[in-house]
């Protein structure tokens, strides 16, 4: 299965072989450097996690065997929590802010919660340390099922409004998913590390959209005369919220996340007609 | 490309009886997907299987030969294949997935192959993606209104429906009845209209009748995996094969239908775009 996930997205052959035969290879390790080296512009990436559940985090990971040679010869992780306890705390260190890194990219996971300072701190500076700001997975990019919460609740009942992070700074690409697949995730770096942005161009078309549910499917969809009833948005719905009825989506929201998925993986919204047939050698 | 890339074009037909009594035309999708099956190139498919109602297809995880059988043959309604596809790798545990769709629902899977966002692990799963011919698609309601308003018959009793030689025509078990096709237009789903896909050009082995002669498909291969099923499927035996230069009408007649198929689905394109209206081709 991973040996085909990779040559969908053109790992090469050496360079895995490589990074199978050595997963652990120490960073000061002089072969590894020589491999640093092939490999000029390595991108450098932030991770921020908002008002997120982690899922998208964990996407990431779920990269089992490529993470390896992801994290320490295609990239350079320099923020993030989880993954290189680089972060900010602004109630122990609240000078560090200030001290956060350049990046090239940042992945900001979760929506943002207008009462919570250390967020709202954070994002504003991030968009100015970063080059590009993803707004990864759902809730970052919409609010998702974030956009439900009505505040009242422990751990902090004052936090109430949680808001996509389009709202309050400029985001330049969006992945959606509840959460992102890791497929997706892969692809996207290698996209960014080969410089192929025709491939994350439907991402940066995303990137102004702030609003998306299942509703979606009747108004951009099935009112604008386009649904077949193929089904893809059915197969798409992260919590089978979505039913095919008399050949048209039926959508029901007590099960629907708002994630976007279904609008997203609908043939009729956006199509990649040149990609697909280049993946498919047509 | 009028017939969009393909390797071969070639008239076909599977040689098992028991396909040719049940099928559309040539038999080549359930010949194909059958044998995908046996040869443990898939361990399933999704087809569009009988459902409650006649003329009411439902998307089902075939996973014998028995079972392909069952879902043979054209339903000119929606049966949403891809919908079923995730069940067939949760629920069934399925690694390597067959499917048949039309034109339309292979844009949804291939877009999902080439930007999964939110489906974990299916794209790799597919290893077989057969397309139909299609020039649109009816709500179950129209083909009501074919059968029981013009033709004053009933749904219920009808055994095999088919278009060809300009007209839409239904068996029952007495009878074969028909009206002009024209008497059809006016009745296909919006959706279609914007459709300039006619062949399933993005299928890894797309059939159906246009261009070869009552009992055949015409067959267009695509993509390496297409080919290569298909050919070993001749190879066995499994299905025999004709010159598409020794069958009449021949690839002249596909040509033309897919050709008109574009050229009409431009102008409403245009028309749309006119109107103020989305339209992603």
């Amino acid at each position: 299965m991973f040996e085909k996930i990779k040559r969908f997205f053109g790992f090469g052959k050496k360079q895995t072989a490589e990074a199978e035969a050595n997963p652990e290879k120490p960073k000061d390790d002089k072969s590894s450097q020589q491999e640093v080296g092939k490999v000029a512009d390595k991108p450098k990436i932030g991770y921020f996690h908002l008002s997120g559940c982690t899922g998208d985090g964990i996407a990431l990971t779920e990269n089992y065997d490529i993470l390896a040679e992801l994290l320490t010869n295609m990239v350079d992780i320099v923020y993030g929590q989880t993954l290189v306890d680089v972060w900010y705390d602004d109630e122990n260190n609240p000078y560090a802010i200030d001290d956060m890194p350049e990046m090239d990219l940042a992945l900001v996971e979760g929506s943002v919660c207008l009462q919570d300072e250390h967020s709202l701190h954070e994002l504003k500076k991030l968009r100015e340390k970063a080059g590009l700001v993803c707004a990864y997975g759902s809730c970052a990019m919409n609010g998702c099922f974030t956009r439900f919460s009505k505040g009242g609740q422990q751990a902090q009942p004052k936090h109430e409004s949680f808001v996509p992070i389009a709202d309050l700074i400029k985001v330049d690409l969006a992945i959606p998913g509840c959460p992102v697949s890791p497929e997706i995730v892969a692809k996207s770096v290698v996209a960014l590390i080969n410089g192929d942005m025709d491939y994350l161009q439907p991402m940066l078309d995303m990137a102004a959209c702030s609003s998306n549910c299942g509703c979606d499917l009747q108004t951009n969809i099935v009112n604008k005369a386009l649904c077949t009833g193929c089904g893809t948005c059915a197969m798409a719905c992260q919590t089978r919220a979505i039913k095919m009825l008399e050949g048209r989506p039926e959508v029901n929201k007590d099960r629907c996340i708002k994630c976007g998925v279904c609008n997203t993986h609908c043939p009729r919204s956006w199509f990649p007609e040149d990609r697909i047939k280049q993946d498919l050698g047509l | 490309m009028v017939l969009g890339t393909y390797k071969e074009a070639i008239s076909a037909r599977a040689t098992d009886k028991a396909i040719q009594n049940v099928a559309q035309d040539g038999g080549i999708v359930t010949a194909l997907l059958s044998y995908a099956l046996e040869e443990k190139i898939i361990e399933g498919a999704v087809v569009a299987g009988p459902g409650e109602e006649e003329w009411k297809p439902e998307p089902l995880v075939a996973m014998t030969p028995e079972e392909l059988i069952s879902a043979a043959g054209t339903k000119y309604t929606f049966s949403p294949n891809v919908w079923m596809l995730k069940e067939a790798v949760r629920q069934y545990g399925l690694e390597k997935v067959g499917t048949v769709g039309i034109p339309c629902q292979l844009m949804g899977i291939r877009k999902m192959q080439s930007y999964p966002f939110g489906t974990r692990f299916i794209a790799d799963k597919l290893a077989l993606i057969v397309g139909i011919f299609c020039m649109e698609n009816f709500p179950r309601a129209s083909l009501e209104t074919f059968v029981d308003e013009k033709m004053n018959s009933s749904l219920e009793s009808v055994e095999k429906m088919d278009i060809g030689m300009g007209k839409f025509i239904v068996n029952t078990q007495d009878d074969e009845l028909n009206i002009p096709l024209k008497e059809t237009h006016g009745y296909e789903q919006a959706g279609c209209n914007v459709c300039k896909d006619y062949t399933a050009e993005l299928a890894d082995v797309s059939t159906g009748s246009v261009g070869s002669p009552a009992g055949w498909s015409t067959v267009l291969t695509r993509t390496d995996t297409g080919a290569s099923i298909f050919k070993d499927a001749v190879d066995a035996g499994i299905i025999e094969t004709k010159s598409m230069d020794d069958v009449k009408p021949g690839l002249g007649l596909l040509e033309k239908l897919s050709t008109s198929k574009k050229d009409k689905s431009q102008k409403e394109i245009d028309k749309r775009r006119d109107m103020g209206l989305p339209v992603p081709f």
